[in-house]
């Protein structure tokens, strides 16, 4: 491998600047650098980025439970009120013969916030183990968690949507429900969690192993 | 992460260059003074535990709001849907049902429902629920609510304070609910007649209850009929109180004639209860709950001195019953005094015929009532066989010409046939004598049977005779017709023929211009000349009368 040959940026000294991307010689590992050119803070990688990951993962691993428990829309309507949730919102679908949907539904929104939870889960820990095990593939991974991201919040969207439009008063009203607020968290979250962590960690365990 | 502002270094700093690598043209960092935000890390553990904070105080309201678990079986699941029906008391939410299952035995179906937390209290044993649906019933209608919302499982708290987890559910609302004051009174019942469970319980045409259950006594004899008065209006429910239907059109005809009773409206659609208090029975006020009344038929059986008091008397007719009814009245002088309640028959030995036993139920409190200076005793026991001594007797009476309704009649005939009253099958017998329609049968009989001792056959025979002579003496006159037809009509035409050519002739005589007429006016006027002639000789005479002695002299001055 080619990280074997060269070695990484820093080793050599040399950090990337993360508010002007200028790649900066820095002395010595310790005490605190900052760009010649911006003047921001360097560091050798993200700042706090494991803690930071693992405390927003924890927090979306939490609002995952209230998010799939709490009623995600309040549907008040003239034959009465009806809460749902977002799996009696998949098994109505299902009910109802709507399978694609159903599907779409519980992928994007049961399976696919698990899903990066649980990747997100799986970097960390290889990380915080300086697993050497398949790099690449995980830091692909973290590339798709990355892109999926924002598509997350379709269920948001729809809500919001829903909200602001049936708002027929006595007739019909929707309500984003408590477990709307649960699932934007998880969202924002994981995302946030996703944002904070440096693929950099992954290599860096296969750079020590080689000094 | 640093917000710190520090000048910014030259990027020619003599002091960055000198760590430079050999032949590389990577700036040199500048260091930073001092440690930015030490603490900063650690504060991003807070946003972890204000989710579990949140989803910890989300978890602990969800258990404490937790309520109870119920199942309670229905007959029909209709309109019941798992996780949309709810529970409702008095209209506010308490729960909803979760699921619903059809029972092990196949034959009902369970609701399993979850209840707030503050519905535990409700879960008295006695608690009832019922499926609240559009229903129309009892004059009125309930539910229309739910036919946008759907069914909804209704509930009435009871005061029990044994609890429940499982309940049956009633197959229609209940009438009366727990908290409802009021009076409850169990009626007996012959028959249900028309009424329902909600039909109106009437005093004085005023509703003041409801039915709200029946169920066949345990034997089967009757119908125990649940009330339930009012709470108002269940101090006038005493002991005393009578209770009868009041269901809808009561068309009787009777010896009394066609007699039609109706109560308001909705009582002839649904029928009713009404009960009336007579004014000399005032039991304690009101009766205690749950006491039993009989339910009469009608009014005046309501009304009616109660069984015990009254008198049963036998009656013996020798003539048909037919038109005489059980129930019929029993009557003295236009007062309904009693009533027929056994028509039977016995053989009578003696007479090698039938008689017609007619029971009768005497209620000596009527006459007790109208009279002033009566007493029940004396009545029954001193009285009764010196008032047949007296010639008090029964006796069948039509009651309308038009039904052939018979009734009993009891009256005094002082004319009457010696008679005593008897003691038979320890039941005193009225003597009776036939009645009026009998009197006349036997009026119509007398008069037959003379009508029988005309000897119809020889007055037929002689008129039959006659008859014959008749015959013959028209069949002469037939033939002396006959005579004048053939003999005497002929000559007769030849007369007239004759006498019409007379008549002729004398009419040709007679014409104007006739011959004879000529001479007939000749001589006439000959007559005439004649006549004057001779008026002038006697004229002459009359003057000269000498003149027929001396002749005729010259004209004398």
């Amino acid at each position: 491998m080619q990280g074997k040959l060269i070695g990484s940026a820093a080793r050599r000294g040399l950090w990337l600047c993360h508010g002007c991307s200028l790649l900066c010689q820095v002395p010595g590992d310790e005490g605190q650098w900052r760009c010649p050119r911006c003047a921001a803070g360097l560091h050798k990688r993200k700042p706090h980025s494991q803690q930071h990951a693992w405390a927003f993962l924890l927090a979306a691993l939490i609002s995952y439970i209230p998010a799939n428990l709490l009623p995600i829309m309040r549907t008040e309507m003239l034959s009465g009120t009806q809460q749902d949730t977002i799996m009696s919102g998949v098994v109505y679908l299902w009910q109802s013969g709507s399978w694609p949907l159903a599907f779409v539904v519980f992928v994007a929104s049961v399976l696919v916030p698990l899903l990066k939870i649980l990747s997100m889960l799986l970097l960390l820990v290889t990380v915080q183990l300086r697993s050497r095990w398949a790099p690449r593939q995980r830091t692909r991974l973290y590339r798709l968690l990355e892109m999926v991201g924002p598509w997350s919040m379709l269920d948001i969207y729809v809500v919001g949507l829903l909200v602001a439009l049936v708002q027929l008063q006595s007739l019909a009203s929707i309500k984003a429900g408590p477990g709307a607020l649960a699932f934007g968290a998880v969202v924002v979250l994981t995302m946030l969690s996703a944002m904070k962590f440096d693929p950099r960690t992954i290599w860096d365990a296969l750079e020590d192993d080689d000094e | 992460m640093s917000s710190k502002h520090t000048p910014v270094h030259d990027e020619t700093n003599p002091a960055a260059t000198d760590h430079t690598a050999p032949g590389a043209t990577v700036p040199l960092a500048v260091a930073a003074q001092g440690d930015s935000h030490p603490w900063l890390p650690g504060l991003i553990w807070l946003i972890p535990l204000l989710a579990a904070v949140i989803g910890g105080y989300l978890a602990v309201q969800a258990i404490l709001a937790r309520g109870p678990s119920i199942t309670i079986t229905f007959r029909s699941a209709e309109g019941l849907e798992a996780g949309k029906t709810r529970i409702k008391y008095k209209d506010v939410e308490i729960g909803e049902v979760i699921a619903v299952r059809i029972s092990p035995d196949n034959k009902t179906i369970e609701a399993t429902a979850k209840l707030n937390k503050e519905a535990e209290r409700f879960l008295a044993r006695d608690s009832r629920f019922w499926i609240v649906r559009p229903r129309i019933a009892g004059g009125s209608v309930s539910g229309l609510g739910t036919l946008l919302s759907g069914a909804y499982i209704g509930m009435d708290a009871g005061k029990s304070h044994e609890t429940a987890k499982h309940f049956t559910g009633l197959d229609v609302p209940p009438i009366v609910t727990g908290d409802l004051p009021g009076r409850q009174y169990i009626l007996k019942a012959s028959e249900l007649g028309s009424l329902d469970i909600g039909a109106p319980v009437y005093f004085r045409r005023v509703p003041v209850g409801q039915v709200t259950a029946y169920q066949l006594d345990k034997t089967g004899h009757s119908v125990d009929i649940t009330i339930f008065i009012n709470a108002p209006y269940d101090q006038f429910v005493s002991t005393g109180s009578r209770f009868w239907h009041a269901s809808g059109v009561d068309l009787s005809i009777s010896a009394n004639g066609l007699k039609v009773n109706t109560q308001s409206l909705s009582a002839i659609m649904l029928g009713g209860v009404a009960f009336e208090t007579p004014p000399q029975s005032e039991g304690p006020i009101p009766a205690e709950t749950t006491r039993v009344f009989m339910l009469s038929n009608t009014r005046e059986q309501a009304m009616q001195t109660p069984d015990h008091e009254a008198l049963p008397l036998q009656l013996k007719f020798q003539q048909s019953v037919r038109g005489l009814v059980v129930g019929a009245p029993v009557d003295f002088r236009g007062i309904t005094i009693g009533e027929v309640s056994n028509i039977a028959m016995e053989y009578d030995a003696p007479r090698k015929d039938f008689n017609m036993v007619v029971t009768i139920q005497i209620f000596p409190s009527r006459l007790l009532s109208m009279s002033s200076n009566l007493d029940a005793k004396r009545l029954h026991q001193m009285k009764l066989d010196s008032l047949v001594q007296h010639g008090l007797r029964a006796q069948l009476r039509s009651g309308s010409l038009l039904t052939g309704q018979l009734y009993v009649a009891l009256d005094f005939f002082r004319d009457a046939a010696k008679a005593r009253l008897v003691h038979d099958k320890n039941m005193d017998v009225l003597p009776t004598i036939p009645g009026d329609l009998e009197e006349m049968q036997g009026v119509l009989q007398r008069i037959a049977r003379k009508l029988d001792k005309v000897p119809f056959d020889r007055i037929g025979q002689d008129l039959d005779a006659n008859l014959k002579q008749l015959h013959a003496t028209l069949n002469t006159v037939q033939q002396l017709g006959s005579n004048l037809d053939g003999k005497v009509i002929p000559q007769t035409m030849a007369t007239l023929q004759q006498l019409q050519h007379t008549l002729d002739t004398a009419s040709q005589t007679l014409q104007a211009d006739s011959p004879l007429q000529q001479d007939v006016r000749q001589a006439a006027q000959e007559v005439t000349e004649t006549a004057r002639s001779f008026r002038a000789l006697s004229d002459y005479l009359e003057r000269h009368p000498d003149a027929l002695i001396r002749g005729k002299q010259g004209d004398r001055p």
